[in-house]
């Protein structure tokens, strides 16, 4: 059973306003049945240390990825997982987290690819409901397990693939990693020696826009307005665009992905969560170095 | 490489836990880290950061005169598996003769059980420290 959709005017300039709620929406439905709230944080621990009372951890390193694949998890192993947190198929799913809601993104993501009609984020995220000193709790909530049915995953429509973006080259691609990863000047994000790739650079054609101009301090996402001036101004997209946005795992660019997607209204998003650790250590595949877009490539093979 | 007792002792309080309990230890450790002490917190450019940890972490290590090891952590409570991995080094490694901390096995930390809690590349965070802490010590006695 899903929740009606927060009327705030703050959401309603966006192209979707039913995909976010505010703090002062949830603050006040909380415990509403057909709700459920999971925290999705890139800390493992953080949820642990008090969270939004009634919400759900839900953990994209340990409980969203296969073991062995590099992939998300199966039909069978999604029916489970939402299962064991208590969600049912038309529930209202609303996810926040930290850092302006990057991981809350990846999930929400995720969700998408079973098709999971009603996920919200909360805008803000974890630090915005903290910042407005809103109750937090340690306690754990217990869940009434349910019954999820298994829903094949859906990839074709928002996940692109090595080769998909091979054949999307002519259509706008948006790199949302640091300027020096962007130039190639890092082959790895300053923290994460471990995710990195053989060389430096981008995708051919692709801009930069790194994910987190779409935040404000407050950790909500920019105005329509603003966003604008950065995807369509800056970066060049073009209503009606085709779009792929790729960062280094496929994090990073869900939140963009989530901005285009439904604040921007785009119709065709994709994310390349293969992303730079893939591209940038294939073999056969052409790279730019440096701060210039570069040319359509001419694919051999 | 035999670890000292201590290591020993967490490795077995950690392992004898379900998984999904050792990270209620870990919080608990989080939840106890050491505070800095004034000399520290009033001077935190004399602490070294830990580059490889995606949360700002700094630690220092100081070696006494019997060459036995202090070490001081500071990590912001945004980050509490920072935090935790930071505290659990602290119950393992301080007080410890220097000599014995420049023996711990580098890879104590995957001995912990927690990998399949936390991912293996949060892991690398605690293997960082470590490796800082015997770097800082060993730079120490020399």
């Amino acid at each position: 059973m899903s929740v009606p959709f927060d009327p705030s005017e703050s959401l309603r300039e966006y192209a979707h306003p039913e995909a976010l709620v505010t703090t002062e929406w949830l603050a006040q439905n909380l415990g509403t049945k057909g709700l459920v709230v999971l925290e999705s944080d890139e800390d493992v621990l953080l949820y642990q240390t008090g969270h939004i009372p009634t919400a759900v951890k839900i953990d994209w390193f340990t409980e969203l990825n296969d073991d062995t694949l590099r992939d998300y998890l199966d039909g069978t192993d999604f029916a489970a997982l939402l299962s064991s947190k208590g969600i049912n198929r038309d529930d209202t799913v609303v996810i926040y987290g930290d850092k302006s809601n990057w991981w809350a993104s990846y999930a929400l993501w995720v969700f998408k690819l079973f098709g999971h009609e009603d996920v919200r984020l909360l805008n803000g995220g974890r630090e915005k409901w903290i910042a407005e000193g809103r109750e937090l709790t340690r306690e754990i909530p217990e869940v009434e397990v349910t019954n999820y049915p298994v829903i094949e995953r859906h990839d074709s429509q928002i996940r692109a693939f090595r080769d998909d973006v091979m054949k999307h080259f002519g259509n706008p691609l948006i790199d949302v990693r640091s300027p020096q990863e962007y130039t190639g000047e890092r082959t790895h994000m300053p923290d994460y020696p471990e995710e990195g790739a053989l060389r430096g650079g981008h995708i051919p054609t692709a801009a930069s826009v790194p994910w987190a101009r779409a935040a404000n301090e407050d950790k909500t996402f920019k105005s329509l307005a603003d966003l604008q001036q950065i995807y369509l101004e800056e970066a060049g997209l073009k209503p009606g665009d085709d779009v792929i946005a790729y960062c280094r795992i496929g994090e990073r660019s869900s939140h963009t992905w989530f901005v285009l997607k439904y604040l921007l209204g785009f119709y065709s998003v994709r994310n390349y969560d293969g992303s730079w650790t893939e591209w940038g250590s294939s073999v056969a595949v052409p790279i730019v170095k440096g701060p210039e877009r570069g040319a359509v490539p001419v694919i051999k093979r | 490489m035999t670890n000292p007792p201590a290591i020993q002792a967490l490795i077995a309080d950690f392992n004898e836990l379900p998984i999904k309990e050792r990270l209620d230890l870990l919080l608990e450790f989080s939840d106890n880290l050491p505070k800095l002490p004034a000399r520290y917190a009033d001077h935190p450019d004399l602490l070294e950061r830990v580059e490889e940890c995606q949360a700002p972490v700094y630690l220092f290590v100081e070696i006494d005169d019997a060459k036995h090891v202090q070490l001081f952590f500071s990590a912001p409570p945004e980050a509490p598996t920072t935090r935790g991995f930071a505290s659990v080094l602290h119950e393992a490694l301080n007080g410890l003769p220097a000599q014995e901390i420049l023996d711990v096995d580098a890879n104590f930390p995957d001995e912990l059980g927690l990998t399949a809690a936390v991912s293996p590349l949060r892991m690398n965070g605690m293997r960082a420290m470590l490796a800082r802490i015997k770097r800082q010590t060993r730079e120490k006695l020399a």
